[in-house]
């Protein structure tokens, strides 16, 4: 399982609401939701992305509300992954439930810039920054959370069990 | 081995005589609960995967309250989508409009949470419910779909901070502005994964809507769950309320934490979280320079009826002031019916305030107070994220009842000892 892509960087503290504001929470349509990701912050995001790239961010991405429409508006824009220092807890836990990879690694979050290659590999945990021409190791991934991100999420790994 | 309070509601439920912190468990569930925002999409993943039937058709709370009454058609589409969904399954607690309140307010006053038991959530502030001594704590969509099928969900035990009370509030000041103060303290991370637990001789002093407007904020320190220790003052709320058995966990006296606090609340003054987190806190006296175009009062940290009795307090023979727009909201039908009662309607109306049907509307820049462009609001709610009440140059401080409405009366902000 592997990832290569150009990086959207942000600062720590990204909030749900920023991800997507609950203006948009009307729908739980996908595609709806994806056109709005980040445009409180980043008004450029959805036009910039491309399938693949991979979102920097520093500490507690993701803190605030509960809302699984987050991580849904952020995988169907196109990215592949989330680096951060650290996640808050409840966007963690929903980002791997509708298979978003998401990597815990604060030296990639310090190193990496905005418009950096990088690549990914799961298996080990290693992110390239092929820009820089540095690497950096976070936790690889365990067995079942590999899974549910292949099935592309819980409910599609449990119909497979 | 020793437990805190947290790991030990937790054990009991994954059926373990011990768990310590990090180890990973699949726990029974005694609710799982569920807004008209988080629902739709748990609905879709259900259906997706098949499920025929829920675990317990007394065990599943749909509350419709962050749109309604509905604010579009969007809107009105995925309250039909929960209500339809309710009707299939019998859910016996399904709150629709007219006898809906905030999630959060609602759950507690109908009994439905009881001391050592086990509730998630899909919405972030579930984490409430600590305040009456159980584990309860937000997740995503996908696993309230999963709690609804199975009554089951997979948790990571976690470790805890303890905050020992000591002291006792002062007047004009509540618990909104005690969990300001630790929020600023410790941070928007500060309590990461973890477990905020509350014990104390302190505790005598912070009534239960106190407790549930500061456990209601330990997401916002980051924190897995916020929970208080048990006492005379819980139980007396939840006798009231709850006619099941349930069972009251104490952590042990030699359980692990990874940091302890001492918290004299005798030393809270009025506290202010300023644009853009709440972790950026601030003496309400040192912002007497914040004009207000809005204030509002209410959400599920502060729409209970004490928190309505300070804004009364306030507001009575009073008028706000001119270029201020108020919107108070309680939180439930019952509070909005003991404000008729006790006469708070009638100030709030005649202080010039306007008063709305339960709603968490404004609180997420929903609808029913959106802020236009760079406008200030004073907000008894509980973000004060970018954009988070409407435009993204409006910006948002989180403040107390008495602040805020003491605040709507002034024109700017004020802290209440000063009046």
């Amino acid at each position: 399982m592997k990832a290569n892509g150009y990086v959207h960087k942000y600062g720590d503290n990204v909030d749900t609401d920023v991800i997507i504001p609950a203006r948009y929470l009307n729908t739980a349509d996908h595609k709806e939701l994806a056109s709005h990701c980040m445009e409180d912050i980043d008004k450029d995001f959805v036009k910039n992305v491309k399938c693949g790239d991979i979102m920097v961010g520093g500490a507690n991405f993701g803190c605030g509300s509960s809302r699984e429409h987050a991580p849904i508006a952020i995988k169907k824009s196109g990215i592949s992954c989330v680096i951060a220092k650290t996640f808050a807890r409840i966007f963690y836990r929903n980002a791997i439930n509708i298979g978003l990879a998401i990597l815990e690694c604060p030296e990639a979050s310090e190193r990496i810039d905005a418009g950096d290659e990088v690549a990914i590999d799961f298996d080990t945990g290693v992110i390239t920054n092929i820009t820089k021409g540095e690497s950096y190791q976070a936790e690889p991934f365990p067995e079942f959370i590999k899974d549910i991100i292949n099935s592309d999420g819980l409910m599609n790994s449990l119909k497979k069990a | 081995m020793a437990m805190t309070m947290t790991q030990k509601i937790l054990a009991a439920h994954a059926g373990l005589d011990t768990v310590k912190a990090g180890q990973l468990i699949m726990a029974d569930l005694d609710l799982v609960l569920g807004n008209d925002i988080t629902s739709p999409v748990a609905i879709n993943e259900f259906n997706k995967n098949g499920f025929e039937s829920i675990f317990d058709k007394n065990k599943v709370a749909l509350v419709m309250d962050h749109f309604v009454p509905n604010k579009d058609i969007k809107a009105a589409q995925q309250c039909k989508q929960c209500r339809t969904f309710a009707r299939r399954f019998d859910v016996t607690n399904y709150f629709d409009v007219g006898d809906m309140g905030i999630e959060h307010a609602l759950l507690p006053e109908k009994g439905l949470v009881a001391p050592g038991e086990l509730v998630i959530g899909a919405d972030s502030h579930t984490c409430t419910y600590g305040a009456l001594g159980a584990f309860s704590t937000g997740v995503g969509s996908t696993d309230m779909a999963a709690g609804m099928a199975t009554g089951k969900g997979w948790f990571k035990v976690p470790s805890a901070i303890k905050f020992d009370l000591v002291g006792a509030l002062k007047p004009h000041v509540s618990g909104k502005d005690v969990i300001l103060h630790i929020i600023g303290m410790i941070g928007v991370d500060g309590a990461l994964y973890r477990s905020m637990e509350f014990s104390g001789e302190g505790l005598k002093s912070l009534s239960i809507d106190d407790r549930l407007c500061m456990a209601n904020m330990a997401i916002e320190a980051g924190a897995k769950n916020g929970i208080f220790e048990v006492d005379d003052i819980t139980l007396s709320y939840v006798g009231e309320r709850v006619a099941r058995e349930f069972k009251v966990y104490k952590a042990d006296d030699d359980a692990e934490y990874d940091e302890v606090y001492t918290i004299n609340l005798s030393e809270i003054e009025s506290t202010v979280a300023c644009p853009h987190l709440p972790e950026n806190t601030k003496l309400a006296c040192e912002l007497e320079d914040i004009v207000p175009d809005q204030v509002v009062i209410g959400s599920c940290t502060n729409g209970r009826i004490s928190d309505m009795e300070a804004a009364a307090k306030y507001l009575a023979g009073k008028h706000v002031a001119k270029g201020v727009r108020c919107i108070i909201i309680p939180a439930t039908q019952t509070i909005y019916k003991e404000c008729i009662k006790r006469g708070y309607i009638d100030t709030f109306i005649d202080a010039g305030c306007v008063v709305s049907t339960p709603t968490c509307g404004p609180c997420l820049g929903g609808y029913m107070g959106i802020l236009a462009e760079d406008e200030i609001a004073v907000a008894t709610t509980n973000r004060n994220f970018v954009g988070r009440m409407g435009h993204i140059t409006s910006k948002i401080y989180l403040a107390s009842p008495e602040v805020a409405a003491a605040t709507a009366v002034a024109g700017h902000i004020v802290d209440p000892s000063r009046i």
